[in-house]
């Protein structure tokens, strides 16, 4: 009750500070934990909140003590200062009482631990890699017969937050909807179905986060972290990387696109006929038209893989970033000199750098196009046209 | 500062100190150390500061107005070295060298020379560390607690910063070995341990916690170091190595650090409250067994900080268990601090008023770190905003108000001078007010889903940066003031100081005239069992 008077106060006070400060409508911001779009995140609304009460509790008792204490006891109410100075009953009182609001605080919480990690009897499982300054997201998908029908793909921040969010772009970043918090590529998850997530990283630790599901984990290289959820109404869900993962941490968001079972299968037969997965009437897969390697082709793909893969470090005009340490492709020795060298590089990575391998994450066409692009792309014009059967004896 | 003739009266087994820079980096008086261990933590303390000035400031609006990012996370990274190893942690030190031999009687720390070289390591270490902000790769950005795998892809700010971080360790090592042969070798007859002022009390626990620790931290970052540089892969997963083992050790230092730079915080508030209530610290036994016990709990909470890196059930429920039980005996604090005040006689200069408002303040700390106990909430809180919120409560208008509290309160007895109550009471007001603007937003911030250490949020979370920017300023500003304040006690304030200084106040300190002579204690004071200058 008196919760709720102190929010409308904090709300009209923060909206008459606003009023003053700014000519922005007012933000829909909040002030609480979200109670979320899963059982698990009302629970652990639910414990947030009891947890808040238990302090607003002894915070109303410690703190009256000591205004009341402030008050009668200063000097010009109270001259003659008593001459106690310990009680051991009131000492194993107040070690005690504390040491049973924790007993009862922690049993909810210790239930609900268990309930998260309960990851039986999922019906989906999607691997999520981590990666500098992007997720992937791989269907582990199978059809009754056991075969592969899987699909993966990237996830980026989308390309107009990436233009206001350049330094001194000097764009507004209210003119986007959900800056920051928009991909190209979203997850598409189906309300009601346990959803398991294989957390993985390919470079540094990421976590992934989305505050309406309550989940948070880091995504560690060289880990298989679970986590899981199962969302109870359709809608757009939006989270952040939560773990420092170097310049762009705050450049990978996490968008969920939670969609009823129907819509849901609608979209994965649409990505597994894209990603040519999906078998066909007479039980071959129906494999893309295959498509001519050329020189036009190659750049436009190389392009597209280099905006997704490469821009946020060695920058889109290839100029790099000398202040952060990455180097500049436009006229450098490795992609203009020995093409050996620039294969290496791309495929292997660069200990210790952000320049991680490659190789592990991306098809030979991809890198073929990309490693072509930076050959020609910026005046660097060596004409190298980069086979993908390069890239398979390269590896 | 104080001037030669005062200290050389009556001493003549003592040598005359050398003068101009000579006394200061020959020296091995407890107090010359004491003092520039002190001025350099308010270096660190401004130039720290100063990094957070330019993170509020990119932070006021949504957008990036004025920084790339890579220089964000090398601010972020900055700041908190600095403040946690060049500010909190070297002002301690500092007034344990100043105050405790006073306190306990002693004519000077038990290893002088050491002393002396402890102090001196540090503007080394941080010249070191802060001259990689001019490399061309930039200082260190992957936050202060240094993660591998992000901290293995630094640039050539790698080897320096793990090169400072083992001198600071270093130079902490000797710090408290000091205090603890100090303490254990050189009280006067009479002062037991049990007798011992609070103060004292807590920097002995804090030193044996920093000799446990620093050198696991040391640990930690060589086997960095050796990673990068020596082909070993202890935390490199493609090598078989572990990136969560580093997360492990770091926290088994990390953890008791925190208590290193509370400790004796709660030691200054147990003396500062007594004197200006006029009445004996409430349970003082209970309060030394309370700190122990902190101190011991420390050891055992480590993985609360990693509760999202995907630990098996049980060791979530036993660091949640655990990391609750916490709160006991810091409740236990609290609850005497104010038993204290109870049926006092208070006047509230600047010293108390910074020390009630530290039990304010941290409290609400202690509310949202046992909020943060909690590992399925916990799920929600790490790595936002909250968490930021939570651990500035606990050092800022924690630590460092106790910091601010002791300075005042013993600022009389450095200087000779009162300093003016009045611009005591500005700087306090000013202070407090503003932590709390700076602060206390970003609990909101946090629950609505910020994330921590980003350069550029989404809009929604506009409003809290802008009112939290406001107030970091604002304080920022107040910490110019209270510089001003020194300095003008220094020069005199406003009229000399007694040798009693407070009305109230006990100890052995304010037997020695103010300020106090260059050498002290030379005959040790005689304790007796009804003396009040002691705790019984």
């Amino acid at each position: 009750m008196c919760f709720t008077k102190l929010k409308a106060a904090l709300r009209w006070l923060t909206a008459f500070a606003l009023s003053a400060a700014s000519s922005s409508a007012l933000a829909d911001y909040t002030l609480n934990m979200p109670k979320g779009a899963t059982d698990i995140s009302g629970e652990v609304y639910g414990l947030h909140m009891l947890l808040f009460w238990v302090c607003v509790g002894i915070g109303i008792v410690v703190f009256s003590a000591m205004i009341v204490s402030i008050i009668l006891h200063r000097r010009s109410r109270n001259p003659e200062p008593a001459k106690w100075h310990h009680n051991t009953t009131v000492e194993v009182i107040w070690t005690t009482i504390p040491f049973i609001i924790l007993i009862v605080v922690a049993i909810p919480a210790a239930r609900t631990l268990i309930k998260m990690e309960d990851f039986r009897q999922s019906d989906i499982s999607i691997k999520v890699t981590g990666i500098q300054w992007k997720w992937k997201y791989d269907y582990l998908l199978h059809d009754e017969n056991g075969q592969e029908r899987g699909f993966g793909f990237y996830s980026t921040l989308d390309a107009e937050s990436n233009r206001i969010r350049q330094t001194r772009s000097g764009l507004d970043p209210w003119s986007k909807e959900n800056y920051l918090l928009e991909v190209d590529n979203p997850l598409v998850v189906p309300v009601g179905k346990k959803v398991r997530l294989l957390l993985t990283a390919a470079d540094v630790i990421h976590a992934w986060w989305v505050p309406e599901f309550a989940v948070k984990k880091d995504a560690i290289p060289g880990y298989i972290n679970e986590i899981w959820f199962r969302v109870t109404k359709p809608g757009i869900y939006r989270g952040q990387c939560a773990e420092l993962c170097g310049r762009d941490h705050a450049f990978m968001p996490i968008v969920v696109h939670a969609v009823p079972e129907e819509e849901y299968e609608a979209w994965v037969r649409e990505q597994q006929e894209k990603a040519g997965v999906l078998a066909s009437a007479d039980g071959e897969a129906a494999a893309a038209e295959p498509q001519e390697w050329n020189m036009e082709y190659a750049m436009r793909q190389g392009e597209k893989v280099y905006t997704q893969m490469c821009a946020s470090c060695h920058m889109a005009t290839g100029e790099g970033l000398a202040a952060a340490g990455y180097p500049a492709l436009k006229g450098s020795a490795i992609a203009t000199g020995d093409l050996a060298a620039h294969l290496d590089i791309v495929l292997h990575g660069k200990p210790n750098t952000a320049m991680m391998a490659f190789g592990g994450l991306m098809s030979d066409e991809d890198i073929a196009a990309v490693v072509t692009y930076e050959r020609n792309a910026w005046g660097n014009d060596t004409g190298d046209l980069v086979e993908p059967s390069d890239i398979a004896a390269a590896r | 500062m104080s001037t030669t003739a005062e200290a050389i009266h009556g001493h003549d087994h003592h040598h005359a100190p050398l003068t101009g820079w000579r006394r200061w980096v020959f020296t091995t008086n407890h107090k010359d150390i004491g003092t520039m261990y002190l001025l350099f933590s308010l270096t660190m303390f401004i130039i720290g500061g100063a990094f957070a000035m330019i993170i509020r400031l990119e932070l006021f609006q949504p957008g990036m107005q004025f920084v790339q990012p890579d220089f964000f996370n090398q601010m972020t990274t900055m700041h908190a070295l600095l403040m946690v190893f060049g500010a909190v942690m070297p002002a301690w030190v500092g007034f344990a060298n100043w105050m405790i031999p006073l306190q306990i009687g002693a004519p000077d720390m038990a290893l002088p020379r050491m002393n002396n070289w402890s102090f001196w390591i540090l503007p080394a270490a941080f010249t070191v560390l802060l001259s990689t902000l001019f490399f061309d790769s930039g200082a260190p950005a992957s936050g202060w607690t240094m993660y591998p795998p992000l901290m293995l892809q630094t640039g050539d700010a790698f080897p320096f910063a793990i090169f400072a971080v083992h001198m600071m360790g270093i130079s902490s090592i000797m710090g408290a070995i000091n205090v603890i042969a100090t303490v254990l070798n050189m009280r006067a007859p009479g002062m037991s341990l049990l007798k011992m002022p609070m103060f004292a009390w807590t920097w002995l626990i804090t030193a044996y916690l920093l000799i446990a620790v620093m050198p696991v931290l040391a640990g930690a970052v060589t086997m960095l170091l050796t990673d990068r540089f020596f082909g070993t892969t202890f935390f490199t997963a493609a090598g078989g190595g572990d990136p969560v083992l580093y997360q492990h050790v770091f926290w088994f230092f990390g953890h008791p650090e925190v208590y290193i730079m509370i400790l004796p915080a709660f030691g200054i508030v147990s003396e500062v409250i007594p004197t200006f209530a006029r009445k004996k610290l409430f349970g003082y036994h209970a309060m030394v067994y309370a700190t122990a016990a902190i101190a011991f709990l420390s050891f055992i909470v480590w993985a609360h900080h990693m509760f999202t890196v995907g630990m098996p059930f049980s060791g979530e429920v036993f660091f949640m268990f655990t990391t609750m039980l916490i709160s006991v005996p810091t409740g236990v604090k609290v609850f005497n601090w104010i038993a204290t005040m109870w049926k006092g006689s208070m006047t509230f200069e600047t010293p108390m008023l910074f020390a009630l408002a530290f039990v304010f303040l941290f409290t609400i700390g202690g509310f949202s770190g046992l909020m943060l106990a909690i590992a399925p909430a916990d799920f929600q809180y790490h790595d936002t905003y909250f968490v930021v919120a939570h651990f500035h409560y606990v050092l800022v208008p924690g630590a460092v108000f106790a910091l601010m509290a002791a300075t005042y309160y013993w600022l009389p007895k450095w200087t000779g001078n009162m300093y003016s109550e009045k611009l005591g009471r500005i700087h306090f007001w000013w202070s407090a007010i503003s932590v709390n603007l700076l602060f206390f937003p970003q609990h909101f911030l946090g629950l609505a889903g910020m994330p921590r250490r980003i350069p550029d949020y989404s809009t929604q979370f506009a409003d809290f940066n802008m009112w939290s920017s406001i107030g970091g300023f604002a304080f920022g500003l107040a910490q110019l003031f209270f510089i001003y304040v020194i300095w003008h006690t220094y020069r005199g304030g406003v009229g000399k100081a007694t040798a009693q200084v407070w009305e109230g106040a006990h100890g052995l300190e304010f037997r020695v005239p103010s300020p106090a002579p260059h050498h002290t204690w030379d005959e040790p004071p005689v304790i007796r069992e009804d003396d009040q200058d002691v705790h019984s």
